[in-house]
């Protein structure tokens, strides 16, 4: 994540077989999960085609996601949780799993436009909600004013954190917070950074809302 | 986690009805309501908590904020802790409540975590929330060994020779100070349980946690009117500066008249097995001077009772330092 795109990170991780580390991670995920979960998307398909075969003691749960301004009609098992939804069924492999138990904020989406630890969250509760991942934010050619701060001033180290520091900066933009450093500290505390890149990323939030 | 059927009730009467044919609501419940998420998926994820069925009332009609004929406020279940403690009402009125609130957990978890999910918050034990651990709460008859094992965090007030877990909560500190009124829907009507009745003490059935029987929904809660001229604050202490559970807190309601406490409303956390309103700290105020020996002495009585544990017995000088420090502030406020 240490280069000017991070919303489009396979061009940078592409290995000697052209096979990029993300691309393959993510088609060896969802694959596994759809074997694992019989969790799937359901939007591609026509709707004259036969509905898939689904064990009807799990992974038959119906929900309807908006992510990113995309509908996606999903059939899951209800233990999904929007994390894993998001990850697995629809392969945004964008937000983080951290500690899966609200503890790190590497999972901060947004519901209805508030961030939310989508690890604590079930898919099935958020029917016909908007969801806004880093994906929604902005591309590799118009970077969210927020990543290109977090750019400009290394905002991280490994960058596991990145994707929900910035979503929950982008939320904190539109919450009541004081005017100084500790106050975005306070509103930021629920996003954990091992590298402790914590300076450099109130400075980018700093730098956005004096901009803003 | 354990496989569920996953409910949306039409409406408050169906939610109850469903939930009604749960063999306890209390730990281990076969039928749970789910809100924020925050605490219940947690546990389901550890195997603390396996529902066979989640009833989900985030889409039932009890996420307002309203004010009382009485001059009060009445919260509805589903109300976010976010909006509740940005809400101009509770900021200008009962900022102890908006205080504790903002001292509590994350933005994001604030925006998931609601009232009433709030009030049935379970304890951060290490031992509860490891399933391959002993633990009477979760599984009783099976001992506690927190009692001898890892303590820092644990309680000093309400404890059993069965369970010494910490109330986690920081909202019902304030809530215990402010006297509110829980609403509760159940299969026989519904009922009104004040603050100080709904979490009951550990003693030998460390698994019952409150007064809720199965199919009780708790709708709403009801904030009496303001007392005028009355200082609030809720004072939090923990091992770090944010997103921490408390060592020790303190909400404090306090009326001062001519240099005199005229009326007092104590209540710690942190230190007990549930939310700890403190009638001796009230009394050892309430007509004397409002100094800081008077109360240090209110802190000492709010203590007395401390039971401390191997690693635990600094709760006792550190709740009573935060008690004092939370009087002095709001002396001074």
């Amino acid at each position: 994540m240490s280069e000017q795109k991070p919303t489009e990170p396979r061009k940078h991780h592409a290995d000697v077989r052209g096979l990029s580390r993300r691309s393959f991670l993510t088609t060896a995920g969802t694959a596994g999960v759809i074997a694992a979960l019989d969790g799937r998307d359901l939007t591609a398909q026509s709707p004259s085609a036969d509905p898939p075969r689904i064990d009807d003691r799990v992974g038959n749960a119906q929900v309807t996601l908006h992510v990113n301004g995309k509908e996606h009609r999903l059939r899951i098992d209800p233990r999904t949780t929007l994390l894993d939804c998001l990850r697995e069924t629809i392969a945004l492999t964008g937000t983080k799993k951290g500690c899966d138990h609200g503890q790190c904020g590497a999972c901060t989406v947004h519901v209805n436009g508030r961030r939310v630890n989508s690890c604590l969250s079930l898919a099935l509760m958020h029917d016909g909600e908007e969801i806004t991942t880093i994906e929604g934010l902005g591309t590799a050619d118009a970077l969210h004013p927020m990543q290109a701060a977090f750019v400009a001033h290394d905002g991280y180290q490994c960058g596991y954190c990145t994707s929900g520091q910035i979503m929950s900066a982008v939320a904190l933009l539109t919450e009541p917070c004081g005017p100084d450093d500790i106050a975005v500290k306070e509103l930021m505390s629920g996003n954990i950074c091992r590298c402790g890149a914590y300076l450099n990323i109130v400075r980018a939030i700093q730098q956005v809302r004096r901009t803003a | 986690m354990h496989t569920f059927e996953f409910i949306r009730p039409a409406d408050v009467a169906n939610a109850v009805a469903t939930a009604a044919q749960a063999k306890t609501a209390q730990q281990g419940a076969d039928i749970r309501f789910v809100a924020g998420g925050t605490t219940l998926i947690d546990l389901m994820k550890l195997n603390v908590e396996t529902p066979a069925r989640l009833i989900d009332i985030n889409r039932l009609p009890l996420d307002k904020i309203e004010m009382t004929p009485d001059g009060g406020l009445k919260i509805g279940a589903t109300v976010r802790n976010a909006d509740l403690a940005h809400h101009p009402v509770v900021q200008r009125d009962y900022t102890v409540l908006s205080q504790a609130l903002l001292a509590g957990a994350s933005a994001q978890l604030r925006n998931m975590a609601t009232t009433a999910g709030n009030l049935l918050q379970r304890t951060r034990c290490m031992y509860f929330r490891d399933a391959a651990m002993p633990c009477n709460k979760r599984e009783p008859g099976t001992g506690c060994p927190a009692i001898t094992g890892s303590n820092h965090t644990l309680a000093v007030l309400g404890t059993s020779e069965h369970c010494i877990a910490t109330h986690p909560s920081d909202m019902c500190v304030a809530m215990a100070a402010l006297e509110v009124t829980i609403h509760v829907q159940g299969s026989r009507g519904t009922r009104a349980v004040p603050i100080g009745q709904f979490h009951v003490l550990p003693g030998n059935t460390p698994q019952r946690e409150t007064v809720l029987e199965p199919g009780d929904l708790i709708t709403h809660v009801t904030l009496p009117p303001p007392v005028a001229g009355s200082s609030q604050v809720y004072l939090k202490l923990r091992d770090r500066a944010s997103y921490e559970f408390a060592l020790a807190s303190a909400a404090v309601v306090v009326s001062i008249a001519r240099g005199n406490v005229t009326r007092a409303r104590i209540a710690l956390g942190g230190v007990g097995t549930r939310p700890w309103r403190s009638p001796e700290a009230e009394a050892a105020l309430v007509g004397r001077s409002a100094n800081p020996a008077n109360f240090r002495k209110a802190a000492e009585a709010a203590l007395r009772a401390a039971k401390p544990q191997s690693e635990n017995a600094f709760k006792i000088e550190l709740a009573k330092r935060c008690l004092t420090h939370a009087l002095q502030m709001a002396a001074t406020a």
